[in-house]
């Protein structure tokens, strides 16, 4: 596949507030470097994520979506997370297929305490999305930056 | 069946079991069927039928039916009866309200189908041993039954009633069928092959929400969709992309909720194959999260309600099929 | 007459299309066509009608009105209208022809709305007499004659020919810029033809349905019906009816905000839309009895109160095949029918 090095892809994460937000700041704390083309939302719990708000983060302009949240077994809220793990698992299913790229979708457990597997996990994803280029199957072309 | 179930409804009527009935009403034309409430027998004299071509599932309706005051009289064939099971289990319909007839289904008859085969102006359709005999303006045409039978009845799943409080007719069996064929199909196709499919079916849709307002399931009191201050409502996709998240999010709201009764793509005015979004979330919970049918009891866990410690993780899409 | 022989006839569309964007009927799969931006080889419908009306030429169901930017605290409006271009569409029933005649009415009446006029202005109507009616036509209701319909210019088949005639300036033009492709025919079969389908049209089952119960001065009578109740006991409140019909033209306008800019578009909206009429007050049609009635006493009372008794129906049928529970403006008609 043709990759344009020039290309710096949209990422959007969504982190929740006790794990992976922790761990994407302990990341910052130790000075470990993740591309700036993330950009992180905090939401109380992984499980806040309604499938919209995946599908909006594209329409406004994401080339690339990630979810972040504890562990299962660790959610603040004791079983958030595993109803995460079923919604999402559907809904990257369904993107898959209507055609959309697997990659641009991904969900990773991230704890507070791991710091270097956030960055790691950002580094991987960004270049990821790289290779697949603008979002173009699932963008909004009234959104796109002139 | 017409006359047994007429005749039924009458009586009771009659006996003050039930003060309404509802039930479908002929139209103008052989096919252009209504769903209707019927409160005298002179009302189901005159307008009550059910033929090849009495498709609607009424079950929708029963949400408000039951909230009335008195007790209605629901005939529901075996894919209705799923609709409303899962109605009840959701507390959308008064089940104490309702009195339930189960009466055969199909196979329908859906005039599309005979339309599609370049019949027009069509006066009559009667099923002589599975040879429809269609009159119309321009001579006699002839093809047949099971060529002309609604998509929603070809891939039927089961003729059984799961839930009645009498039954007309033979109670049948949950079927084997090849409902889920064509998601598979797609499933193997390329990720380009898959993207051009949806869009050339999705660029289709005029967003007449007619596939959200008769599924049985979509019963929210306003749905996000109509909700201005909800910052995602829209009217018509002014992009492609909304195309697909109306979709996309109708079909999601209703993942283990949808019972796969096929209303969303026989109303679909532009034929698109909305069912299909649905069953690939049926497919999807049966294969990672153990079979499940919506509507089939009114006890059980729905499967996004419910959770297992070691579910499979999101990353499974990317191990599944080709990209 | 002018005439094309019909093996010819892609020969035209090349030629047409040559010159200004040309729209056709094709078929999309067997039993439903659509209108296409013609590409060469492609095959005319020869079905009745398209599933969707032709209005989407001229009033489409989204349309960007006008961009909106900010600069610090300023706002620039941006104009982002463009002058149509040149365009026919070909092979329009008489049904729909009449429509645009309705929509100008509501258009093109003082203040006139530019967006439409100007593709108006620019699109060249070719209508097609129809042969086959199908048992959901009730044109004739409304005074339309499908045998010889309106538009700028009318095409006739005999089956191996199609005639041309032009109804206006702009059909002659039309016709005059393809002229020397076409050639002096007989009408002798075409006759036999148009008369044999106005006698199919007078053994349509819809044939004897009269508009006679209604107009504007029926408006408390028919308001007050009893009958709305039943007849919109099972409508589903959704859109179908009203975004296959050829002269619904209400309409919603929004902003979209885009990140970078604001977009103000309009789009199709329904009356049968339960948000359709909320103000900041509320709304005021609350029920969707009220909204049922609404769409039918528009085109029956409302519309030929406001337009010299013109109705805001052309029986094109699309809403009686296309409704999902089967209640259409016939059996509206038929039940508010004054004996």
């Amino acid at each position: 596949m043709q990759v344009n090095e020039n290309f710096e892809p949209v990422i959007v994460a969504f982190c929740c507030n006790w794990c992976s937000y922790a761990g994407a700041d302990l990341s910052g704390t130790n000075r470990l470097n993740y591309p700036a083309n993330v950009k992180i939302i905090r939401v109380p719990c992984s499980c806040r994520v309604n499938p919209m708000f995946i599908l909006r983060a594209f329409q406004k302009g994401a080339d690339g979506v990630i979810l972040c949240g504890c562990h299962p077994g660790d959610c603040h809220y004791t079983s958030g997370n595993y109803f995460t793990r079923r919604r999402i698992t559907l809904l990257y299913s369904m993107l898959d297929f209507l055609g959309i790229e697997r990659n641009r979708t991904r969900l990773e457990w991230v704890s507070a305490a791991e710091g270097a597997k956030f960055a790691a996990v950002m580094n991987q994803f960004v270049a990821d999305v790289k290779k697949l280029g603008p979002n173009r199957r699932l963008e909004d072309l009234r959104c796109r930056k002139q | 069946m017409q006359e047994t179930i007429i005749k039924r409804a009458k009586e009771l009527l009659a006996d003050g079991t039930v003060n309404r009935v509802i039930g479908w009403k002929r139209g103008e034309f052989v096919y252009d069927i209504t769903p209707a409430v019927f409160e005298t027998a002179e009302e189901i004299d005159a307008e009550f039928v059910f033929d090849d071509f009495t498709q609607a599932n009424v079950s929708k309706y029963l949400i408000k039916e039951s909230r009335k005051e008195g007790k209605i009289l629901a005939f529901l064939k075996p894919c209705d009866t799923y609709s409303f099971n899962q109605l009840v289990k959701e507390h959308r319909i008064n089940r104490e309200n309702v009195y339930v007839i189960g009466i055969p289904g199909g196979p329908k008859l859906d005039i599309e189908k005979i339309k599609a085969k370049g019949i027009t102006g069509i006066l009559d359709v009667k099923n002589e041993n599975y040879t429809l005999k269609i009159k119309t303006l321009y001579g006699e045409e002839t093809m047949p039954f099971y060529e002309a039978i609604s998509g929603k009845c070809a891939d039927c799943k089961s003729k059984k009633h799961v839930v009645y409080d009498e039954l007309i007719g033979e109670d049948g069996d949950v079927l084997e069928s090849n409902r889920f064929d064509m998601v598979e199909k797609l499933e193997n196709m390329t990720a380009q092959e898959r993207y051009d499919f949806w869009r050339g079916e999705l660029s289709k849709c005029i967003r007449c929400n007619a596939c959200r307002n008769v599924c049985p399931a979509c019963t929210c009191e306003n749905c996000v969709f109509d909700n201005p201050s909800s910052g995602v409502s829209n009217k018509a996709a002014a992009d492609s992309f909304e195309e697909n998240m109306f979709h996309i999010i109708r079909a999601f709201h209703v993942a283990g909720r949808c019972t796969d009764c096929g209303e969303c793509s026989r109303v679909c005015p532009q034929n698109i194959p909305l069912h299909l979004l649905n069953r690939k979330f049926i497919k999807d919970i049966n294969s990672l999260y153990g079979e499940y049918q919506a509507g089939a009891d009114t006890t059980s866990k729905a499967p996004l309600n419910d959770y297992n410690t070691d579910d499979c993780e999101p990353s499974i899409v990317h191990e599944r099929g080709v990209e | 007459m002018l005439k094309i022989s019909a093996d010819k006839l892609n020969d035209l569309f090349d030629a047409i299309s040559a010159k200004q964007t040309l729209y056709i009927p094709v078929d999309r799969e067997a039993g439903s066509a659509e209108y296409k931006k013609y590409e060469s080889g492609m095959e005319m419908s020869r079905g009745l009608n398209t599933v969707r009306s032709a209005k989407d030429f001229f009033f489409p169901q989204t349309e960007n009105l006008a961009d909106f930017k900010m600069n610090g605290k300023n706002i620039e409006v941006i104009d982002i209208r463009e002058e149509s271009e040149d365009f026919v569409i070909f092979g329009v029933r008489a049904c729909d022809a009449r429509s645009f005649t309705i929509l100008d009415k509501v258009f093109l009446a003082e203040p006139v709305d530019s967006y439409y006029k100007n593709r108006r202005d620019h699109g060249t109507v070719v209508t097609m007499a129809c042969t086959r009616p199908a048992e959901t036509c009730f044109c004739t209701t409304f005074g339309i004659d499908p045998t010889a319909p309106e538009g700028d210019a009318a095409v006739f088949s005999d089956g191996e020919n199609y005639f041309f005639k032009a109804n206006n300036e702009k059909g002659q033009a039309f016709i005059d810029s393809i002229s020397d492709m076409l050639q002096d025919g007989d009408t002798e079969k075409l006759e036999k033809i148009q008369e044999n389908t106005r006698e199919i049209m007078k053994k349509l089952p819809l044939a004897n349905l009269s508009t006679d119960s209604f107009g504007g001065e029926r408006l408390m009578e028919h308001f007050s019906s009893e009958k709305w109740a039943e007849l919109s006991e099972s409508c589903l409140g959704c859109g179908t009816c009203t975004f296959v019909c050829p002269t619904c033209q209400c309409y919603d306008i929004r902003d979209f905000d885009t990140g970078n800019g604001i977009k103000r578009f309009r789009c199709w909206d329904s009356c049968m839309y339960s948000d359709f009429t909320k103000m900041a007050h509320g709304n005021s049609r609350n029920s969707q009895l009220e909204r049922f009635r609404q769409r039918f006493m528009h085109k029956l009372v409302y519309f030929p109160a406001n337009n010299n008794g013109e109705f805001g129906c052309v029986g094109c049928g699309r809403c009686l095949s296309k409704c999902p529970i089967s209640m259409n403006i016939v059996k509206v008609m038929k039940a508010l029918e004054v004996k």
